[in-house]
């Protein structure tokens, strides 16, 4: 039987995230309301805007139910937004966010859309390169000491591991390497 | 180089090209599933960021007001759009006439996150649309058909719209548009491999690009829903019909309460297949915008037929 990966589905790349999870032998499962986390071993929370998906999230509960489950030890990984939904903390603004990861997030900190990029970067345990795209990224200034950094740009945390939590400022959905969704799910275990 | 000091596109290494692309089509992908709100003053944006809005347009006046005040439609002041980008974290758009490439080139200095080259401007150009390969600023543009679209994204647009009738909260015209896409590039993709060059002919569309919608039925760049739109259940038959996230101009701040039909339109659009929530969605939401039959309109009042 494959692995059953939920992506929420509300808004933004999530079809890229369902595609790649495929094209690693996993079967994908769109998730817009709490019910359809039944059945579903982990979540990825995909690239979109993180203010718009903190209404939508909570507007049926669907916060509280990812809260619930990670807190059990379901494994969730998050792109870009979905890295600042994960946060614990988001500098300057009281913005909600799901708080699992214990990072403190800076929103936009490249800049507007004429600065994002992309570029070639190390990540701790992959043997070459990883090409890490990087649209209006967020980065991560402040790690808890359970969180692991494991990549960084120009001194600036920019992926984290705590436990079964992921976390990714650029978007492996958006290019044909499929390292980081394999390594994700290798966090399921047995 | 090009005249806006960016290097222009064969100049560039193919790698390059490529990141560049995946960059502009990038932010169109991380805005599927939302909704797009024109605003005009920095409070609108406050309050469509709040009612759960992708990204906003900055704009001096919604379609609506366009369509009654008449006379000249221009890119628009550059200190409203700098109040607006101030005001919210979401990506902001502006609009620069069809053709208008120097406009174009100050809303890329503004640093706005996405160009609409818009026919609800008035077009500076009677032959050309905007080289948008020229610049590092993505582009939107409206297409009626699948031609349109795909002469667009051979310029560089990176997101494709439904023009619609902008201004008039009839969704008729948004609707046409988006069935001659979809139904086009089924036609595209069923046929002969054989049959693609008069295919090509027929659309006046690039060859190359009239493969990869053959390959993969799809267009190559999102493909997006605007032009008419001013309920949720307006927003949830575009989706339905095959766009992938909805503009909304004049159908917000020109009904009764923008806050809540603003809220109500995110939520259909996010769950455009649960007609549970559509139906809740949709109550109480006091007046929509007047309106304006696209049929009793005479042709030259129509925007759709701005550009080719």
């Amino acid at each position: 039987m494959p692995r059953v990966v939920g992506v929420l589905s509300l808004q933004g790349d999530f079809q890229l995230h369902c595609d790649a999870i495929a094209a690693c032998g996993a079967e994908p499962r769109q998730v817009r309301m709490p019910e359809d986390l039944a059945g579903c071993e982990g979540l990825i929370l995909p690239g979109g805007e993180s203010t718009t998906l903190g209404i939508l999230l909570r507007r049926h509960g669907l916060d509280q139910a990812i809260a619930e489950r990670c807190r059990d030890g379901m494994p969730a990984w998050g792109t870009c937004m979905g890295m600042i939904l994960m946060a614990q903390r988001v500098e300057g603004r009281d913005q909600f966010t799901l708080s699992l990861l214990d990072i403190t997030i800076r929103r936009n900190a490249f800049g507007p859309q004429v600065h994002s990029f992309e570029q070639e970067i190390p990540v701790k345990g992959f043997v070459s390169p990883f090409p890490a795209v990087f649209i209006r990224a967020p980065i991560v200034t402040e790690c808890g000491p359970e969180v692991e950094s494991l990549a960084e740009v120009e001194g600036k945390v920019v992926a984290v591991r705590q436990g079964r939590l992921l976390g990714t400022a650029f978007h492996p959905e958006l290019t044909a390497d499929r390292r980081v969704h394999e390594y994700f799910l290798s966090l399921f275990g047995g | 180089m090009s005249t806006n000091g960016h290097p222009t596109n064969g100049a560039q290494p193919v790698e390059t090209q490529k990141a560049a692309w995946r960059l502009k089509v990038g932010l169109a992908e991380m805005l599927k599933g939302g909704v797009i709100m024109d605003v005009v003053t920095p409070e609108h944006a406050k309050i469509a960021e709040r009612a759960g809005a992708v990204a906003v347009m900055a704009l001096e006046r919604v379609p609506a007001d366009i369509r009654t005040q008449g006379g000249v439609a221009r890119m628009s002041d550059p200190n409203l759009i700098k109040a607006i980008q101030d005001a919210v974290t979401i990506p902001v758009m502006a609009k620069c006439r069809i053709g208008h490439f120097v406009e174009a080139e100050i809303l890329e200095a503004l640093e706005v996150d996405y160009i609409d080259e818009s026919e609800v401007l008035t077009p500076a150009d009677p032959w050309h649309h905007v080289n948008k390969h020229a610049f590092k600023v993505p582009f939107v543009c409206g297409a009626r058909n699948l031609g349109e679209a795909l002469r667009r994204i051979g310029e560089g647009a990176a997101m494709i719209r439904t023009k619609g009738e902008a201004g008039t909260g009839d969704v008729i015209e948004a609707v046409r548009h988006m069935r001659s896409i979809v139904s086009e590039m089924k036609r595209v993709q069923s046929a002969r491999e054989d049959e693609l060059m008069a295919l090509a002919k027929e659309f006046a569309a690039p060859y190359d690009l009239v493969c990869e919608v053959h390959k993969t039925g799809r267009l190559p760049v999102p493909n997006f829903s605007a032009g008419g739109i001013a309920t949720p259940a307006d927003a949830a038959l575009m989706m339905k019909l095959g766009a992938e996230a909805v503009f909304v101009g004049s159908g917000i701040f020109k009904s009764g309460d923008p806050e809540r039909r603003a809220e109500a339109i995110v939520e259909a659009t996010a769950h455009f297949e649960d007609a549970t929530v559509l139906a809740r969605v949709s109550g109480g939401l006091g007046e929509p915008m007047v309106g304006i039959n696209v049929s009793s309109l005479a042709e030259e009042d129509q925007l759709a037929v701005r550009g080719w």
